[in-house]
C-alpha cells in the first residue's frame, strides 16, 4: 500500500513538472524563431523578480488569482465548469464599491460590509447559473459565459453618470466614488521604495486555508466531492445532487466575488471603467495548474503572477512583453496535456502491476494469509 | 418480444411529437412576423427599422456570428464542443489582415480560413488525441491566440506604413455587388413608408445593395453545410460521431478522423469570420476586434437548436440587434419593445389557450412591463442592446431547454476501443 502512494506522489509531481518542461522548451522556440535571444530573456524576468518592489507586485497580484482560482476550483471539485468568474468578480467588486462609497461605518465594520456585499452579489450572479442547471437543466458552462457579457453591459450601464457612477471633471474615466477611508484595509508597509502588500492578501491566503479544511474534513466537502466523482453513486447514498450543484454554485460565486477585493480595498478604493478584467479567465489556468489543491493553486498563482509582472518592463529591453501571455497559454497548453498523459501512464501502470500480480497468484494469497 | 415491440411504437410518436414545418407554413409565419414589424413601424414611426441601410447593415453583422456558429455546428455535431472560437476568429482577423494587405483580399480570405483551421486542428490534438477537457482547451486556446496575434503584430504591422503594434495597414476591399435597377426601385419603394409593401422592399434591398462577394459566399455555405451533414455519407457518419462515436465505431467509422476534419472546418469557418471582420467589415485588423462574437456565434447556434437554419436565424437577429444600435438606433430599439411586448403578449395568449395558467399569467406580467417601458420612456440604454443576445439566449434555453437536443455525445470523451 506504501508503495503505491509513493507511486503516486512522483506521478503527481511528474505531471508539473513535464508540463513546465514542454511549456519552458516551446516558449525557448518562439523566441529564437522570432529572432530574440531567450536566455537573455530569462535572464531578464529573473532579474527584475529579484527587486522588492516588483516582488510585492507579485505577490499582490497572485492574492487576487488565487481567491479567483479557488472559486474555480470550488466547481471543479465539483465537476461543475464556473467561467463565469470573471463576470462574477467584476460586478461584485462594482456592487460592493458602490456600497463602500455610500455607507459610512465605523472601521472593521465597513470592511465587513463592503466583504460581504461583495460575497453576496457574486453568489447572486452565480446563482442564476446554477438555478438554471438545477430547475431547467441549462448547461452551467454557456450561461456563465452568457452572464459574463451581461455582467459586462450591466455594469456599463450602472457605472454611466447618470445612473449610480462618478466622472471626475476633465476625466474620461468613470467610477463609483471613492470609497470611504474607514473601508481601506491596512496593508503591510515593506518600506517607502518596495510598497505595501494588500492585506487582503492575507485573507486571501486564509480562504486557502478553508478551502482546504471544508473540502477535506467537513461532511459537505465530502459530499461535494463524491457528488463530483460520480453524481449517481453520491446520490444513491443520500446526496441531494440539485442541492449540492446550487450550494457549490453560491460558494464558487461567493469566493469570486472575493477576488477583487484585494485591489478594491487595498489600492483603487474605487471601481472604474479600468478597474483589472479577465481574472476570472486566468483563475482557470492557475487552478487548472494548481490541480484544484490550495498549495498547487498558491504555487501557480504565483508563477503567472510572476509572469505578468516581470514581464511588463520588457519592452525596454527590446523584448515584445506579449510573450508572458504566450508563454502562458503554452503553459495551460501542455499543463492539461501531461496531466493526461501521466494519468494514462499511472493507470496503465496500475492495470500492468495488478496484472502482474494476479498472474503471480501472489497477491490473493497473502491477503487471505493476511486476513487469516 | 412482444414487449419490445409495444414499447418501442409507444416510443416513436413521442419522439417526433413536434410537427415538422412545411415551406408554406414557414412563408405564412415569415409574412406573419413582417407585418407584425411593419405594423410596429407604422405606430412608433421608426421608419429606419427596415431600412435598406438596416437591412444591409444587419447582414454585414451578422456573417461574422453566423460564421462562428456554423463553426460551432460543425464541431458539436461530431461531439467536440468548442470553446475556442473566439480564439480561431482573432487568428483569422490577424492573418485575413497581414495576408490581405500584402496579396490582396482574396488571399487574406484564403490565410484567415487557414489561420482559424490551425487553431482548430490545435483544438483537435488537444480533445481528441489527447482527450483533454473541452472546454478548457478551448479557453487555453482563447489565450493563446489573443497571445499569439498580439506578439506577431510586433513583428509585421508595427514597421508597415499605417500600421502599428495594435492595427494592420487598410486592406483592399472585396467587390461588391449592388444591382443597378432593381435596388435603385426597391430604396424608393421602401421610402413611401407603405405598410408591409416598404418593409418587404428594404428587405430585400438590403439583400441586392452592396452586397460584398464574401457574404454571398458565407451565405452559401449554410445550405451547403446542411446538405454536406445531412445528405451525404460523409455528414452522416460525422454527425454519428457526436451522437454515439462507439456505434459508429462498430460500424467501421473512423471516429478519430471524422472528429479532426470536423474541427478544423469548424476552426476554418471561424477564421473565415475573423478575416471577414478584417476585410470586409473594417478593412484593418485590431486588436480586440472580435469583441466576442465567437462567444455570440456559440450563442446563435444554442439558439438554432444544433441546425443549420435556425442558427442562421440567431445569428441574424443577433446581428440586426446590433445594427438597430449602430445606426442611432435608440429610437429604433425603443420601437423593438413594442415588437417583443406584442410577441410576448401572443405568447400568453397561446399558453392560456394550451391551458397553462402559470406561464400564461408570467407572459401576461412580462407583456404588461415591455409596453409599460415602452410608453413611458423614450429610449433602450446602448447596454441593454448590448446584452441582447446573451439575454435572449439564456431566456430560450431557460425556456425550451427540453426542447433543445444537442448531440448526444457532445463534449463527451471518447478512446477508440474503449467503448461498453
Amino acid at each position: 500500500m506504501k508503495k503505491l502512494d509513493k507511486d503516486r506522489l512522483i506521478l503527481g509531481f511528474a505531471g508539473p513538472a513535464l508540463a513546465l518542461v514542454v511549456a519552458f522548451v516551446l516558449s525557448t522556440l518562439v523566441l529564437l524563431v522570432s529572432n530574440r535571444d531567450p536566455f537573455e530573456l530569462y535572464r531578464l524576468l529573473f532579474e527584475q523578480a529579484s527587486y522588492s518592489d516588483v516582488q510585492v507586485l507579485i505577490i499582490n497580484q497572485a492574492g487576487t488569482y488565487y481567491l479567483a482560482a479557488l472559486a474555480v476550483a470550488v466547481g471543479f471539485r465539483m465537476n461543475l465548469f464556473n467561467i463565469g468568474v470573471d463576470g462574477q468578480y467584476r460586478l461584485a467588486a462594482m456592487m460592493a464599491a458602490l456600497v463602500g462609497a455610500s455607507v459610512d461605518l465605523p472601521g472593521p465594520l465597513e470592511i465587513a460590509l463592503i466583504v460581504i456585499v461583495a460575497m453576496l452579489v457574486g453568489a447572486f450572479w452565480a446563482g442564476i447559473a446554477g438555478i438554471l442547471k438545477t430547475t431547467r437543466g441549462v448547461s452551467e458552462v454557456v450561461a456563465t459565459i452568457m452572464l459574463n457579457s451581461i455582467a459586462t453591459s450591466l455594469i456599463a450601464w450602472l457605472i454611466l453618470p447618470k445612473n449610480f457612477g462618478d466622472q471626475a471633471a476633465g476625466s474620461n474615466n468613470l467610477t463609483t466614488g471613492e470609497i470611504h477611508e474607514s473601508g481601506w484595509f491596512p496593508g503591510l508597509s515593506l518600506g517607502p521604495e518596495s510598497g505595501e502588500i494588500y492585506g487582503f492578501t492575507f485573507v486571501a491566503a486564509a480562504c486557502g486555508l478553508v478551502y482546504w479544511f471544508v473540502l477535506n474534513r467537513t461532511r459537505f466537502g465530502f459530499d461535494l466531492r463524491a457528488t463530483g466523482a460520480s453524481e449517481s453513486a453520491a446520490q444513491a447514498s443520500g446526496v441531494d445532487a440539485k442541492k449540492m450543484v446550487l450550494t457549490s454554485m453560491l460558494v464558487s460565486g461567493a469566493v469570486a466575488g472575493l477576488a477583487g477585493m484585494p485591489t478594491l480595498l487595498g489600492d483603487t478604493h474605487t471601481y472604474s471603467l479600468d478597474f483589472p478584467v479577465g481574472i476570472g479567465f486566468t483563475g482557470i489556468t492557475i487552478a487548472l495548474l494548481g490541480r484544484n489543491h490550495p498549495v498547487g493553486i498558491a504555487l501557480s498563482a504565483l508563477l503567472i503572477a510572476f509572469l505578468d509582472k516581470a514581464s511588463s518592463p520588457l519592452d525596454q529591453f527590446g523584448f515584445e512583453k506579449e510573450i508572458a501571455t504566450i508563454m502562458q497559454g503554452l503553459i495551460v497548453i501542455s499543463v492539461v496535456i501531461s496531466y493526461e498523459l501521466v494519468r494514462r501512464y499511472g493507470t496503465r501502470r496500475q492495470q500492468q502491476k495488478v496484472g502482474e500480480e494476479l498472474a503471480a497468484g501472489h497477491a490473493l494469497t497473502t491477503e487471505k494469509e493476511a486476513a487469516l | 418480444m412482444s414487449t419490445t415491440k409495444v414499447s418501442a411504437a409507444r416510443l416513436a410518436p413521442s419522439k417526433g411529437g413536434r410537427r415538422k414545418l412545411s415551406l408554406p407554413v414557414v412563408l405564412l409565419l415569415l409574412a406573419g412576423a413582417l407585418a407584425l414589424v411593419s405594423l410596429v413601424r407604422l405606430i412608433s414611426g421608426a421608419n429606419d427599422v427596415t431600412s435598406v441601410g438596416q437591412v444591409a447593415g444587419a447582414l454585414e453583422l451578422a456573417v461574422p456570428i453566423g460564421l462562428a456558429g456554423l463553426g460551432g455546428l460543425w464541431a458539436e455535431r461530431a461531439g467536440v464542443v468548442n470553446i475556442g472560437l473566439e480564439g480561431m476568429m482573432i487568428l483569422g482577423t490577424w492573418f485575413g489582415a497581414w495576408a490581405g494587405f500584402q496579396w490582396g483580399p482574396w488571399v487574406g480570405v484564403l490565410f484567415g480560413i487557414i489561420g482559424g483551421a490551425l487553431g482548430g486542428l490545435l483544438h483537435a490534438v488537444m480533445t481528441v488525441t489527447f482527450g483533454v477537457n473541452h472546454i478548457v482547451s478551448g479557453v487555453a486556446i482563447n489565450i493563446l491566440a489573443a497571445g499569439v496575434t498580439r506578439y506577431l503584430s510586433n513583428f509585421t504591422f508595427a514597421d508597415e506604413p499605417g500600421g502599428s503594434s495594435k492595427q494592420s495597414p487598410r486592406v483592399d476591399e472585396i467587390d461588391k455587388i449592388t444591382i443597378p435597377g432593381l435596388s435603385d426601385w426597391l430604396q424608393d419603394l421602401q421610402q413611401h413608408h407603405w405598410f408591409f409593401v416598404s418593409d418587404l422592399a428594404g428587405i430585400i434591398g438590403g439583400l441586392v445593395t452592396g452586397l460584398s462577394l464574401l457574404t454571398v459566399v458565407a451565405l452559401l455555405l449554410i445550405p451547403l453545410t446542411w446538405w454536406l451533414l445531412w445528405r451525404t455519407a460523409f455528414g452522416l457518419r460525422l454527425r454519428s460521431c457526436g451522437e454515439s462515436p462507439v456505434a459508429a465505431e462498430t460500424l467501421g467509422v473512423n471516429v478519430y478522423k471524422y472528429k479532426y476534419i470536423a474541427v478544423v472546418i469548424s476552426g476554418g469557418l471561424a477564421g473565415l469570420g475573423g478575416a471577414f471582420l478584417s476585410i470586409v467589415a473594417t478593412s484593418i485588423y485590431q486588436e480586440g476586434q472580435t469583441g466576442g462574437r465567437g462567444y455570440i456565434g456559440l450563442a446563435a447556434m444554442i439558439f438554432g437548436n444544433w441546425m443549420p437554419g435556425g442558427m442562421a436565424l440567431g445569428a441574424g437577429l443577433f446581428g440586426f440587434t446590433d445594427s438597430l444600435k449602430l445606426r442611432g438606433g435608440a429610437e429604433n430599439v425603443h420601437a423593438m419593445l413594442l415588437l417583443l411586448g406584442i410577441l410576448v403578449a401572443f405568447a400568453a395568449v397561446w399558453q392560456l389557450y394550451r391551458k397553462k395558467y402559470v406561464s400564461a399569467a408570467i407572459a401576461a406580467v412580462c407583456s404588461g412591463v415591455l409596453f409599460t417601458w415602452y410608453a413611458l420612456t423614450d429610449q433602450v440604454p446602448s447596454q441593454f442592446v448590448d446584452a441582447a443576445p446573451y439575454v435572449t439566449t439564456l431566456l430560450v434555453l431557460a425556456l425550451s431547454a427540453q426542447r433543445l437536443r444537442m448531440p448526444k455525445a457532445d463534449g463527451l470523451p471518447y478512446r477508440k476501443g474503449e467503448g461498453k
